[in-house]
């Protein structure tokens, strides 16, 4: 069987590609990817703990989880694609007409 | 036959029930609406929001768990479902003129805010980390489409991605708070992570690495939802590029929806680590009183004028949180009523001097206001005063509670910061009044009345005197309420 402490190190690894990704990579597409990475490895997290500690609630929160990470893409996409028609740009560094 | 759900769990969410039919309603009932006819989804939305409230009545008294114990309906949620229930309300109320003008006069603009009321009033109720990440999801989409709501401004939109992948990118690092926090106590029930916690035996989180890390990552993820420093800097952004109404109810609503939620997680579930937390949001509180308010000193827009305030806002608040107490946590309810007539009246402000063309958000566009029309200026000394926290106001009354609650609580520098940055924030609010009274008004000052707008104003400015003169009843509903904590 594979100890638990495997799952939980690449659960941190996708976690911290991702929290990296979010604050190096400056394409809106690639932040929504990396913040996905994030919440995968929670995923991860969960149905591990969840399988070692004989208990059902992990695996059911990480199915809300997806869902929800379905719901987050949809309405960034739908963002994007305001964004897009208003500036021709993915390029997060290019929004800086609000700032003091 | 029983039925698979039980009736007094549908009792339960009776009022969110009937906001998530009217907002299905309004996504649908545009199209069927001649165009001049529109006001009648404002009305429609109205009704709704009164109905709940009204069901709110239903449950008065009664302490209902339902559906496993993911949430509870008892007075602490009662109290802060009113709250939000008001603050919905009178965002709706004032925008009427607004969302004309801006030419976003849309169902799904009342659909959504009805949306994120339904999120906001189940945060106060979640006791399940599951249902408080959902509800804190429910609430916080809602919001990412409603602050790019003006999709033909640039600034609407950019508010709108700003928003949307801070929030992201919080709910991530909650989740893996939330992962982890199961992972060492193997349940997700507040209630059974605070027995867990108390069997265990070691005393302090720093014992346990991990679950320190789960608890700096929840701090962190809350922190960024109440813009609190060193997480604050999507705010000031995000409320100068959103619709005003939406900035209103974002600053209000998601904020005191979140603190709901905290407490409940930090004092309740987690109350057993108290020290560390403590710690941990002392240098938050400390910081973002003092940067919120500093920054708010050299804002020339009033719009993150008040961002700034709100953020400072979110520190006095955190002061009354951290002093884990029963006088703070009455003082959170307390300041909280408080907090939500003030910083709606102050943002009325700005909607009234919106017109076509000018958003009215710079201070220099309510130049002579209060000369012109003496009521309104009266109504935002009022609230400037109450932000302050000067007698006769609600602002006062919920500054005193939570300076009293952090010196009872032994945090005398705490108390010493809020107090210095209190009359820092003096003088921001008074420049605005300054410019509202002394200067001359331009000569096309026609500010966008409208019959809804006024009585919300009215509302707005009556509470907050009247809570300032004579707050006992409001103290002892906080008081009464806040057992359920403990």
């Amino acid at each position: 069987m594979i100890p638990l402490s495997y799952y939980v190190v690449v659960s941190t690894l996708m976690f911290v590609i991702g929290l990296v990704g979010v604050l190096v990579r400056r394409n809106f597409l690639i932040i929504l990817y990396s913040i996905e990475l994030m919440l995968n490895a929670a995923n991860i997290n969960l149905v591990a703990f969840s399988h070692y500690l004989s208990s059902m609630v992990g695996q059911v929160l990480s199915l809300f989880v997806i869902t929800i990470a379905a719901g987050e893409a949809a309405i960034g996409l739908a963002i994007i694609v305001v964004l897009f028609r208003k500036r021709a740009t993915t390029n997060v560094d290019e929004l800086n007409v609000l700032k003091w | 036959m029983q039925s698979p759900v039980p009736l007094n769990a549908l009792l339960a969410i009776l009022p969110e029930i009937i906001l998530c039919v009217s907002a299905c309603a309004l996504f649908v009932m545009e199209p069927f609406i001649p165009k001049e006819k529109r006001d009648i989804m404002a009305y429609f939305s109205l009704v709704a929001l009164t109905l709940s409230g009204l069901s709110l009545i239903l449950l008065c008294g009664k302490n209902i768990s339902a559906f496993n114990g993911m949430i509870v309906v008892d007075q602490y949620a009662l109290v802060f479902k009113t709250l939000l229930l008001g603050a919905s309300i009178l965002t709706i109320l004032i925008s009427f003129q607004y969302i004309k003008i801006e030419r976003i006069h849309l169902g799904e603009y009342y659909g959504l805010i009805l949306f994120a009321t339904i999120g906001m009033m189940l945060l106060p109720a979640a006791t399940d980390l599951l249902s408080i990440y959902l509800s804190l999801e429910l609430m916080s989409m809602s919001f990412y489409i409603l602050a790019a709501f003006m999709r033909k401004d640039a600034k609407s939109i950019e508010a709108g991605i700003k928003y949307f992948l801070a929030g992201i990118f919080t709910s991530g690092l909650i989740l893996y708070g939330i992962a982890f926090l199961y992972g060492i106590t193997g349940t997700t029930h507040l209630g059974a992570i605070r027995a867990t916690l108390a069997s265990q035996s070691a005393p302090s989180i720093l014992a346990n690495p991990i679950l320190f890390f789960a608890l700096v990552l929840l701090i962190t993820g809350f922190g960024f939802k109440i813009a609190a420093v060193p997480f604050h800097m999507w705010a000031p952004d995000v409320y100068e590029g959103a619709p005003t109404p939406v900035t209103a109810l974002l600053s209000v609503g998601s904020k005191l929806a979140t603190f709901s939620a905290m407490l409940r997680v930090f004092v309740f579930g987690l109350v057993v680590n108290a020290n560390d937390w403590q710690q941990l949001l002392w240098v938050i509180a400390a910081l973002t009183m003092t940067l919120g308010n500093v920054a708010a000193l050299v804002q020339t827009n009033f719009k993150r004028l008040l961002a700034y305030s709100s953020i400072a806002h979110a520190g006095y608040l955190l002061m009354g949180l951290l002093a884990k107490s029963e006088s703070g946590m009455a003082a959170v309810i307390t300041h909280a009523v408080a907090y939500l007539f003030m910083t709606l009246g102050a943002f009325t402000m700005i909607i009234l001097v919106c017109k076509e063309g000018s958003r009215g958000d710079q201070i220099s566009d309510l130049k002579g206001l209060g000369q012109v029309y003496p009521m309104v200026g009266i109504a935002f000394i009022l609230f400037a005063l109450s932000l302050i926290g000067i007698p006769p106001t609600a602002g006062f009354v919920g500054k005193l509670l939570l300076f009293g609650a952090a010196i009872d609580g032994q945090f005398y520098w705490l108390a010493v910061i809020g107090v210095l940055n209190s009359a820092i924030s003096l003088y921001y609010y008074f420049k605005v009044a300054t410019v509202m009274f002394m200067e001359d008004p331009p000569d096309d000052i026609r500010p966008s009345f409208s019959m809804p707008l006024k009585v919300g104003l009215l509302v707005m400015a009556v509470t907050t005197v009247a809570i300032g003169l004579y707050p006992e009843p409001l103290i002892r509903t906080a008081f009464s309420s806040i057992r359920v904590l403990f």
